[in-house]
């Protein structure tokens, strides 16, 4: 294979066409590569792709890297096996993060670089796992990828895939093939397909499904979910008790109207029509001392936050209140919708309940309760019997009437054990935030949203709990003091990053070292 | 059997002479093997060399036919010491591993084997794992060549040049009657390329007539005096032998200008990005021309010092491209120039990075300053640079860096070994943190969040003996953690047997999946499933017994968390002596769901009743705490926004892709979370009973449904 040339030589300007797939574990991120490979040999070009697997196999991140150029004649091509930053042709991304990534890695370029990219989300642990909201923007992935792009094709071929019966490689080739920034016919491709060989007709579907939408409408919106729909207050609902609440709601200022109504529409629900007028009787004492403390300056945030938290609060959850949701016809039809029970199967749903002494004793009346938790043997003796995990299949007769029977309960509810601490635990939320609004309306407010650490069940609620008395605790410390309620939103903030409280105890010390 | 089939890619191990091979470089090499006559192949599975391994394992009528003798070896000491086969017999043999790892745990039956030398071809396959995607320390296994002086071969990445490798490596490996190793870099592995195939060729000389007529020659013994002998043979003659048979079979080869200011010499391996990078720089094109003079080293060790002085007279300055560290080319080509008094100036890792793969870019960046030192004009007219920095630095784009998450390698949907460490969560929860060693496998990935269990890794089945120190008075024990493919490769004696010894008192808990799951799913000696070839279905908790352990729990179900909790928890607290011996078995979700997917789409299609489970979240139960979450990393369990304006965070949301494993349940059960989870079972073709039944039940609670919604007060929706 010894060459020798004379110097200079001329050198070919020919450049092959560099192509990167980044895909995570199981996209199929080396199907669509051998697809790839297989579109260009049969077009009659020649192609090289690799990648590097490992353990990322295994939910990482991988990136596939082809180069394809067309066969000349008595010379064999020399083709890098990884992408060089600002010399790529396409992207193809599988996941709208993934995106992210190659454009971090410098794969995009505007020079050169068409992204084809799925605008579905597959959430990271790291995202995931946060006790708050860890989910990345992915209006940040639009903004660069409009920096970056020379062209971009988005939209979600993951569900896409779903709707035709096949797995997102296949709609990625149809965008692949729709964006014609390969010089290959469309037959190139469905032969790539055909010969692969494996489930060939619901991939040249799906090929075909996104081959067209890529080509009539190549871009969709992303729009980061989670926004909220606010309800709309009706006129009237032509039930005298729901009427009368609706008047009581048009009392207040007009921004604080939707959530209002999505906390009376709450209580309701959770318990009568009653129990959200307590709800408004509370909210009238709120908006008094909101307007009496300069609220219409602010557009009654106060007002706001309260309508929130403090129906958040009043629909605490409860056994009686798991019981009511679980044997509702509108959630066995809920699942059975998410499920995707076809009409010729059945279903039944087991329910994994794990109730303990304290679930019982809350719910018992006030006085009861109290008895038997002053008395710790009695207390242990009964807890034997009760805490253990329990199966419950709600679609038997049996099952369904117990659960039945205990969402029943809801009347005595007020009179219950767990509904005294409640409402106590509540009070003196409410009576911190009132004490502080005449001296630091913001922060009064901030200590409002500080509600939204108490969540969950069990141990994780009374981690939650021992994290909003905490946060609440360091309330008085902050009135008066300048950012005092950036302070409040950091430390709230800190809370949701992690479980175990670190990160709340260092955004303490750095509070301690700037107030100290 | 591996639960996936490759049978597709064994029809490429059949092509005749001419007939166009199209595929990864590592299948490649598998039929090259089959065309040189190969006699017997081993090996140990692990990236990126696993197909090699795992076509061979589903081509028994191929080897057949040929009188091929595979074997899956159980480690890759094993597979080392199989290759004293071809110490005095003339036949060819073959065995892979992934290295450096794989060459650390063969090192004992290597350095025998090279001390001795070797009459028939003996080839070492070794997937270098290095560089991006790799799953092991950063070493070179240059080192192991040099130190027992087998031959390295080091091809440019391009299938011609691999399958002409494995040729040439036998014809070495018999002129010299020295081991030869070829080394291949993951993306040279993974990498599809063409090549024209030959026939595959039957052994000369067969195993079988080996073994009908045995020889014996004292002087490949490795015991004194003739160990001595050995290494005086392997300067005197086998050395030689090798220079005389690469320089005369041009196994290095030449590129570019014969005359040149200055030079490149680079391993093989390099050459696709050297020529890349000039590609950036305008001095070669696609087409493999170049307007520098390169020595392209197919064999890096041993080096052929003419062929590298006659390379560097007459040149100012050359450029070592050598990746990896340490420099142990550049170091000898400086020998090789210092005692021949040749004064090209020498360069490599002053110019380029010590350490890290040597990628396009990186080389650019080298060469660059090195042409600027020694041949300013070579550069002439540059073209622009390939160059994402505009982009990268604008900070709208830094702003990824803050949303972007990293993706940690984790548990599958449904894997068995994510209730083991829910459980081992649950327990830290109660007992405090624990010293965990880890081994190597799928359970390593528990170090990861969200589980963030284990303190260390020393090695393949060497977990419960790198606890082995702890063996003192405490309050709380050691935990060590190993797999069943760790167990069989090294464990029982290493790690169990040394335990038992020792009267270790840790705990030793062993992952039985049923394979060698990290790898790709290979059977083992205690897979459930049976298989022709192979014995399985071997027990590990019989095995432990055999040796001695006393206090042995076998769980039977993973996914029991409290049964795993309870028993871990009693492994730590009992006053008996341990070693406390958990075995914890469930199959493999990845190998299960290849196997019983098909079975039970076929039984739905035949109408027979099937359910089908799988778990789900009721949305407005859950409080969007993400207690679950942290105790499970399961892909398809999620998060997801509601529209519920009183909702401020993402509520769990489990996807169509979760397989029923009950994780989830029994974890929300065990941990006392929450009641939001729920199990589905979807009961396909019911019987008429199961209908019967139904309708009963859906009057009863259809009208209880009804009765109350009635007495509901809701606002319209």
């Amino acid at each position: 294979m010894t060459r020798h040339e004379t110097f200079p030589l001329r050198l070919s300007t020919d450049k092959p066409i560099a192509i990167a797939i980044l895909a995570m574990g199981g996209q199929g991120g080396g199907v669509l590569a051998d697809w790839i490979v297989a579109a260009a040999e049969h077009s009659g070009w020649i192609a090289q792709s690799t990648s590097v697997p490992g353990v990322a196999q295994r939910t990482g991140a991988t990136i596939y890297y082809i180069e394809i150029l067309p066969v000349r004649e008595g010379a064999e091509a020399i083709l890098s096996l990884m992408p060089t930053p600002g010399d790529v042709d396409v992207v193809l991304a599988a996941e709208f993060m993934e995106a992210g990534r190659s454009i971090l890695r410098g794969l995009v370029t505007p020079e050169r670089t068409t992204l084809i990219t799925s605008t579905h989300r597959s959430f990271a642990v790291g995202e995931k796992e946060k006790p708050g909201d860890g989910i990345g923007d992915p209006l940040t992935v639009v903004e660069a990828a409009g920096i970056a792009a020379k062209r971009i094709i988005a939209f979600d071929m993951q569900s896409l895939a779903e709707t035709n019966g096949s797995v997102i490689s296949a709609t990625m080739f149809g965008a692949l093939a729709g964006a014609d920034v390969l010089p290959f016919d469309v037959s190139a491709y469905e032969a790539a397909i055909s010969a692969g060989g494996k489930g060939v007709a619901p991939s040249l579907k799906a090929f075909h499904a996104s081959y067209l939408r890529t080509r009539e409408e190549p871009r969709d919106p992303v729009v980061p979910d989670g926004a909220k729909v606010l309800p709309v207050l009706p006129a009237a609902t032509g039930h005298a008790a729901l009427d009368a609440l609706l008047v009581r709601i048009r009392a207040f200022p007009e921004s604080a109207h939707a959530m209002l109504f999505a906390g009376v529409k709450k209580l309701v629900d959770y318990q009568d029509p009653a129990y959200a007028n307590e709800y408004l009787d509370r909210m009238d004492e709120i908006l008094r001392n909101d307007i009496a403390h300069g609220g219409a300056a602010k557009d009654h945030a106060f007002t706001q936050s309260a309508a929130k938290y403090l129906a958040v609060s009043m629909a605490y959850d409860d056994v009686i209140r798991v019981a009511d949701l679980k044997t509702r016809a509108s959630r066995f039809d809920r699942v059975k919708k998410e499920v995707g029970v076809k009409d010729d199967q059945l279903i039944y749903t087991t329910e994994y309940m794990h109730p303990r002494m304290e679930e019982v004793t809350g719910t018992m009346p006030a006085s009861l309760g109290r008895f038997i938790e002053s008395r710790p043997a009695l207390f242990k003796a009964l807890d034997k019997v009760v805490n253990r995990g329990r199966r419950v299949k709600t679609g038997t007769i049996g099952w369904f009437l117990t659960l039945y029977v205990l969402a029943a309960m809801k009347g005595m509810r007020r009179r219950a054990l767990r509904h005294g601490r409640e409402m106590a635990h509540l009070q003196h939320w409410l009576d911190t935030a009132l004490t502080i609004l005449p001296r630091d309306y913001d922060l009064a407010v901030e200590v409002l949203n500080s509600r939204r650490l108490v969540k969950g069940y069990s141990d994780t609620h009374a981690r939650g709990q021992s994290k909003f008395d905490r946060v609440l605790a360091a309330a008085p410390m902050l009135i008066g003091k300048p950012d005092g309620a950036v302070w409040m939103q950091r430390l709230r903030q800190a809370a949701l990053l992690d479980e175990d409280g670190t990160a709340l105890d260092g955004a303490f010390k750095t509070i301690e070292s700037i107030y100290a | 059997m591996a639960e996936r089939s490759f049978a597709r890619e064994v029809e490429d191990l059949k092509l005749g002479d001419g007939e166009i091979f199209r595929g990864e470089g590592i299948l490649a090499i598998t039929k090259a093997l089959l065309q040189s006559g190969v006699s017997y192949v081993g090996g140990y599975q692990g990236s990126p060399i696993s197909h090699l391994m795992d076509v061979l394992a589903d081509s028994k009528d191929v080897l057949n036919e040929l009188g091929v003798h595979f074997e899956s070896s159980a480690s890759e000491a094993a597979a080392a010491a199989m290759l004293s086969a071809s110490v005095l017999y003339p036949v060819r043999g073959a065995v892979t591993w992934k290295s450096t790892a794989g060459t650390n745990v063969a090192s004992d039956a290597l350095s025998n084997l090279a001390s001795g030398g070797v009459t028939g071809g003996a080839l070492i396959i070794i997937g270098e794992d290095y560089g991006e995607g790799s799953s092991i320390m950063q070493e070179r296994s240059h080192a192991f060549a040099m130190k027992s002086q087998m031959w390295l071969l080091d091809p440019r990445p391009h299938l011609p040049s691999i399958v002409q490798a494995v040729e040439n490596g036998f014809e070495l490996s018999e002129a010299s009657n020295t081991p030869v190793m070829l080394e291949v870099r993951i993306r040279t592995c993974h990498v599809h390329g063409q090549f024209v195939a030959k026939d595959n060729k039957k052994p000369p000389y067969t195993l079988r007539q080996a073994l009908e007529n045995p020889r014996r020659d004292l002087s490949r013994i490795v015991l004194p005096p003739a160990a001595y002998m050995h290494e005086k043979e392997k300067l005197e003659k086998r050395w030689p032998a090798a220079v005389e048979f690469i320089k005369s079979r041009k196994l290095n080869e030449h590129f570019g200008p014969a005359e040149g200011d200055v030079g490149i010499i680079l391993q093989g391996g390099m050459y696709n990005s050297v020529m890349r990078a000039l590609q950036f720089l305008g001095l070669a094109d696609v087409y493999g021309e170049s307007a520098i003079p390169l020595y392209v080293l197919n064999v890096t060790y041993p080096l052929i010092d003419d062929e590298i002085a006659e390379f560097c007279i007459g040149k100012t300055a050359v450029i070592m491209v050598e990746e990896g560290q340490p420099e142990y080319i550049e170091q000898t080509l400086s020998t090789v120039l210092r005692r021949r008094d040749i004064n090209t100036k020498l360069h490599g890792k002053d110019m380029l990075p010590l350490g890290g793969e040597y990628t396009a870019p990186v080389l650019v960046k080298g060469f660059t300053e090195f042409f600027e030192t020694h041949a300013r004009s070579v550069l002439g007219n540059r073209p622009p640079l390939p160059d994402a920095s505009p982009t990268l630095d604008d900070p709208r784009v830094k702003a990824l860096n803050a949303v972007v998450p990293q993706r940690p390698a984790g548990f599958c949907t449904g894997c068995p070994e994510r209730p083991i460490f829910a459980a081992m969560k649950l327990v830290e929860g109660e007992l405090g943190q624990h010293h965990v060693a880890a081994d190597i496998g799928c359970h390593l990935f528990s170090i990861l969040p969200p589980f963030n269990i284990g303190a260390t890794t020393m090695g393949y089945g060497l977990g419960p003996a790198s606890a082995s120190a702890f063996n003192v008075e405490s309050d709380k024990r050691s935990i060590a953690v190993m797999g069943d493919g760790g167990f069989w490769h090294n464990g029982l004696s290493t790690s169990i047997g040394n335990a038992v010894y020792n009267k270790q008192d840790g705990v030793i808990l062993i992952v039985d999946n049923y394979y060698s799951a990290a790898t790709g799913g290979q059977d083992i000696l205690s897979s459930r499933a049976d298989n022709p070839n192979r014995t399985t279905n071997n027990s590990i908790v019989d095995a432990v017994k055999g040796i001695g352990a006393k206090w042995v729990r076998q769980i039977d179900n993973t996914y029991d968390v409290a049964k795993m909790r309870d028993t871990l928890k009693e492994a730590l607290t009992t006053k008996e002596p341990g070693p406390h011996i958990i075995v914890a078995s469930s199959e493999c979700m990845l190998n299960k769901q290849r196997r019983v997917k098909p079975l039970f789409g076929k039984a739905v299609k035949e109408g027979k009743r099937m359910v089908r489970e799988r778990f789900g979240v009721d949305e407005d139960v859950c409080t969007g705490d993400h207690a679950c979450i942290r105790l499970s990393g399961c892909p398809s369990l999620s998060v997801k926004h509601t529209d519920d304006p009183l909702k401020d965070d993402p509520v769990a949301a489990i996807d169509n892709s979760c397989v029923g494993c009950g994780n989830c349940g029994e974890v929300a059960e065990a941990a006392v979370l929450c009641p939001s989870f729920y199990r589905a079972d979807v009961i396909y073709n019911p019987t008429p009973h199961d209908r019967f039944l139904a309708r009963v039940r859906g009057a009863v609670i259809g009208f209880l449904q009804r009765r109350r919604d009635r007495s509901r007060l809701t606002f319209a929706h």
